[in-house]
């Protein structure tokens, strides 16, 4: 099931192209400021200057205090702001805290928020404690009717590194689905294993037979340690194999990262001219 | 009342210069149309007047150029090093006598204020010539074995920014090396490298060791794939960089190649806001921007951005933008229209791509080329701005958090020719210096040269070093 | 009694300090000088030249940031390494070169001398080559001649060990790392050297070893846009001035270093000079004004 694919030439266009565009292109330190969000932004909305053809990555995902100044720079361009909340990473915060935290980063104007599961409260068994936090979280996301209403996208991180077994992934998987995660994310990039091809294997399982089931279709995060063409093209080729063409889309599939972006450029760039590219000729931001 | 300090233009008088109608090629010693007589129009890039119509220099001309070159290398390289000394310090004295003159008629012929090719240009010009006249006959003590040979005919392809000086780094190492010359000045720019023609007769250089083939880009090719040329040297545009290096691949011929540029000007929390200010002026304006080596892009550390930003505008205010010849210009013209396209295509791209803009207010000159110093702000390493060379009065501004950034960033692009460092603290100041990819890394302070100092790049910004011993290299068979 | 089956190696690549196989999977059989094949040597693919480069521009600011005395050390170990190594080296090289024992012993001896030469290099090219510029002003200034970065090596194709010692030797003891190709007679000595290079503390990617076919590779390397700088020294002699042509042009597209092949072999045993070095350097010109 985890076996290679081979995807060249014109497919390969494609699919690096559709990678860009599941990118959630990630800045997550305590070292984040206004200036580096807006360089980030700035990034996500013209990937390659050199290349205007080349698409744009479909969220940039920061801390919720900075989701205001993202947005300002991201401008309507369709480029979404995610920001993580319910006291990323570790999650250990009391309830009104973390709907605190979420319902601030809504009203920012977050178009999706990332929440980390209790893992705690889960490994102890208390599982009914992790999905009624998540429907409260879930809750929280709605807009106000002034500023739209409707509702921020749910993302929930199952921290699956932490979670340590498969049986707990797809446990965890089931529990965020019926408390109504829009999607399911392995990581925060915290923590020392993040997203593995296993683990995201496992969650694509659920969620098709989640849709199975219920009839309702939930999107799939990794997120962590996806660096290379090589790495994003393992895990399309993964959905594309296990739950097909309907993931295939950034509406329904994204990866977490942020120094993919630049290898898939440089990739992208290697099929435009021929020539192996390098690191200068791809933006830092 | 007015202002009492409404300062009065000082024009410099224009009677000091000789231009002809038309100038021939200078081949041999003797001016001489060109043989299929093609010519092109110079002009005053402040004015649009027309100058002079210059020959176009075809193959035929090449030919016979770097034929009368090859001739003459046998009797210059032959000639004692301190006979070879002698006539490049005369060269130099001349060129101070005429300092005034060529100053005039570079800021003519390019659009620069007369303050910088009085006291920048033509001065660095002699300065050049003095320290190369001083290499001739020393060339055994130079590092390069006890007897190293010059290499032949060095074929010489120069720009239109720094029209004499770029002809001095590359005529005056030549020479004292002892090789023989055919230079092509830039098209829209000739009339110093002529008038380096008739001061080279009058200091009694021999014929056909200095040849100067006038022309545009065809010329230029001609020379450079001219299969008796053994050395090449260009300064210019990365693009025609490349392109030299493919025509002269499989061939023995050396090469060096000065070429674009897009300096990072780093300024940390710790610099002295005001030194910096003036430093960032002279990195972007200095010239119009119209400078390989111009700090265009600056990276200000976050933290001291806005405070940084309102200094420099403030700055900027005090800037006079005209006349060339008025002594109380600091920016002068766009040295063509075609330059001017150039720069006002960037600065679209980079409002197009929602970076800032703001350009100092005042009126242009109705007629010539012109464009007002312009900062972008909001720039990151994403905008076009930050990676193309723009070659104007246009800085973009980008903020950093942390020294690592500061030298990731300033290291992120094709080009590594120069860069500025700006701090208060010596052991960051050369830790920074360290990590610049770049050939000339200016620390409090910026767009200084001279003849001792060896200028050149890394990575796209091409290869080889101009001035000092390293400058000698290139003129050396070593 | 039976006589004892040899223990024959498996060649590997070596990059980023490691010896994986080709990632293409593929072997070649390396023949010596009468056409007996000697071994099968790793047909490294354009991805495996890739990889090569990422290992090498990965490692490239530890080496270049490392002081002077520390890489000297690092090049006289790999002498050290060497020298233990030199009746092996002595058969491989009389192997592959069709030479006998005598001359093969006498290039690994000057093999061994070089590491021991450039050792010295490192901490004398600044000065050697660098300096203090008398400006007129008030300036402090100075030149130094640094690493230009990644440098593609296309060896001797035919001085299997001291061919390959004289061309990456200057390259990386002035702080560049480098992608050496060993193609023809150079292939199984080459690949042995990495054993060297593994155990005489050079950080993994400063030199990175790849055997295959130089029209294969090669050009991959000179087109690269993150290798800086491109000896082309191994083109020479079979493959012909062309070929040297149309690397030199690919090497073009980001302005690469190209120290272009002499007309014939170069005489390995001459004493090498700078050269090698200072066509891998770049010289940086640091001004700093004085006052109070």
């Amino acid at each position: 099931m985890l076996a290679t694919r081979s995807i060249k030439t014109d497919a390969k266009v494609a699919a690096i192209d559709l990678a860009i565009r599941m990118i959630d292109l990630t800045t997550l330190e305590g070292a984040d400021t206004p200036g580096k969000v807006r360089a980030l932004c700035a990034k996500a909305l013209h990937p390659d200057p050199g290349a205007p053809d080349a698409p744009r990555p479909a969220a940039i995902c920061v801390y919720g205090d900075l989701v205001a100044e993202a947005k300002a720079a991201l401008g309507d361009f369709g480029v979404h702001v995610a920001a993580v909340a319910t006291a990323f990473p570790s999650g250990r915060a009391s309830l009104d805290v973390k709907l605190a935290d979420v319902a601030y980063a809504v009203a920012a104007g977050a178009d999706e928020i990332d929440m980390v599961i209790d893992r705690g409260a889960f490994l102890a068994g208390r599982y009914r404690a992790v999905f009624d936090e998540i429907v409260a979280v879930k809750a929280a996301c709605a807009r106000s009717a002034a500023a739209g209403g409707g509702s921020a996208h749910l993302k929930v991180i199952l921290e699956t590194g932490e979670l340590s077994t498969y049986d707990n992934v797809r446990r965890a998987s089931w529990l965020a689905m019926l408390a109504g995660a829009d999607f399911i994310k392995t990581s925060t990039g915290k923590v020392s294993v993040n997203a593995t091809l296993p683990v995201t294997l496992v969650m694509l399982q659920a969620v098709r037979d989640f849709r199975e089931a219920t009839g309702r279709q939930v999107g799939v995060k990794p997120a962590g340690g996806i660096r290379t063409t090589k790495d994003a093209m393992k895990y399309l080729v993964l959905v594309n194999e296990t739950v097909g063409t309907d993931w295939l889309d950034p509406d329904w599939f994204r990866l977490g990262a942020s120094s993919l972006l630049n290898d898939l450029l440089m990739q992208r760039q290697k099929l435009a001219t021929g020539r192996y590219s390098g690191p200068d000729y791809v933006t830092v931001d | 009342m007015g202002n009492p300090f409404e300062y009065a233009p000082a024009p410099e008088s224009r009677a000091i210069v000789d231009i002809a109608p038309a100038y021939g090629l200078f081949i041999d010693g003797k001016f001489a149309d060109a043989a299929d007589g093609g010519r092109l129009k110079t002009v005053n890039p402040a004015t649009e007047e027309v100058l002079a119509e210059i020959a176009i220099g075809g193959e035929a001309d090449v030919d016979r150029a770097v034929k009368a070159a090859r001739k003459a290398f046998k009797s210059w390289s032959a000639l004692p090093g301190a006979e070879r000394a002698k006539y490049l310090f005369r060269i130099a004295r001349l060129i101070q006598e005429h300092g005034r003159e060529l100053a005039v008629l570079e800021s003519i012929d390019n659009g620069k204020p007369i303050r910088e090719s009085r006291d920048v240009d033509i001065p660095l010009v002699a300065a050049h010539f003095f320290h190369y006249a001083g290499w001739a006959d020393k060339l055994g003590h130079a590092g390069f074995g006890p007897d190293p040979k010059p290499i032949g005919v060095a074929g010489q392809v120069i720009p239109w920014n720094f029209p004499l000086l770029m002809l001095a780094w590359k005529v005056a190492p030549a020479l004292a090396g002892g090789n023989t010359v055919v230079l092509k000045p830039a098209e829209t720019t000739p009339l110093t490298a002529l008038r380096f023609a008739e001061i080279c007769v009058e200091a009694g250089l021999p014929d056909g060791v200095l040849n100067i083939v006038t022309g545009a880009g065809e010329t230029g090719r001609a020379l450079i794939a001219h299969p008796d040329v053994d050395k090449v040297a260009f300064t210019g545009s990365t693009a025609v960089g490349k392109e030299i290096a493919r025509t002269i691949a499989g061939t023995r011929k050396r090469v060096t190649l000065e070429l674009g540029g897009k300096a990072a000007n780093i300024v940390y929390d710790d610099a002295a806001i005001d030194s910096a200010v003036d430093g960032i002026v002279e990195g972007i304006f200095f010239n119009g921007g119209q400078v390989c080596c111009a700090g265009s892009r600056l990276l200000v550390q976050e933290s001291v951005a806005d405070e940084l930003l309102a200094s420099l505008t403030r700055r900027i205010k005090t800037l006079r933008v005209g006349d060339p010849l008025d002594k109380n210009t600091d920016v002068g013209a766009i040295n063509s229209a075609a330059q001017l396209s150039r720069i006002r295509e960037l600065v679209t791209a980079g409002e197009a791509e929602g970076a800032e803009r703001w350009s100092l207010a005042g009126e242009l000159p109705g007629k010539g080329f012109w464009f007002p110093p312009t900062v972008f702000t909001g720039v990151t390493q994403a905008h076009r701005i930050a990676r193309d060379e723009i070659f104007g009065p246009v800085l973009t501004v980008q903020t950093f958090r942390t020294p690592a950034e500061a030298v990731e960033k300033a290291n992120n692009t094709a080009y590594g020719l120069s860069a500025g460092v700006w701090t208060e603290k010596g052991a960051k100041a050369l830790w920074t210096a360290q990590r610049l990819r770049a050939g000339v890394v200016w620390t409090n302070t910026f767009n200084k040269f001279d003849p001792s100092s060896p200028f050149g790049g890394f990575k796209e910004s091409g290869f080889g070093r101009e001035g000092g011993r390293h400058g000698l290299e290139a003129y050396l068979d070593v | 009694m039976s006589e004892r089956l040899e223990v024959s190696k498996t060649y590997k690549l070596y990059v980023g300090g490691k010896f994986p196989r080709s990632e293409s999977g593929r072997v070649y059989a390396v023949t010596d000088s009468k056409g007996r094949t000697l071994a099968n040597a790793p047909r490294g693919s354009r991805k495996d030249a890739r990889d090569a480069v990422v290992a090498a521009r990965k490692a490239f600011p530890g080496w270049s940031g490392a002081t002077a005395y520390n890489r000297g050390q690092i090049l006289y170990r790999i002498a050290e390494m060497l020298e233990g190594r030199r009746e092996q080296f002595a058969t491989e090289v009389a192997a592959a070169e069709g030479v006998n024992r005598t001359k093969a012993l006498a290039a690994v001896d000057a093999a061994v001398d070089r590491w021991v030469w450039y050792a010295g290099w490192t901490d004398k090219l600044a000065q050697v080559a660098g300096g203090a510029n008398p400006v007129a002003g008030p300036f402090a200034n100075w030149s130094t001649p640094e690493p230009t970065g990644v440098v593609a090596v296309i060896a001797s194709q035919r001085s299997s060990l001291l061919g390959l010692t004289s061309a990456v030797a200057p390259v990386i003891a002035t702080g560049n790392t480098a992608v050496v190709l060993a193609a023809g007679a150079s292939a199984l000595p080459a690949l042995s050297f990495a054993e060297v290079l593994a155990v005489s503390d050079l950080p993994g990617g400063v030199i990175n070893i790849l055997t295959g076919h130089p029209a294969e590779i090669a050009p991959t390397l000179a087109s690269h846009q993150d290798v800086n700088a491109i000896d082309l020294t191994g083109v020479a002699p079979d493959a012909g001035v062309a070929s040297a042509r149309d690397l030199e042009i690919a090497a073009a597209d980001n302005l690469k270093r190209v120290l272009r092949p002499e007309a014939k072999e170069p005489d390995w045993s001459a004493d090498p000079g700078t050269g090698r070095m200072l066509a891998f350097t770049e010289v940086r010109t640091v001004w700093h004004p004085t006052g109070y």
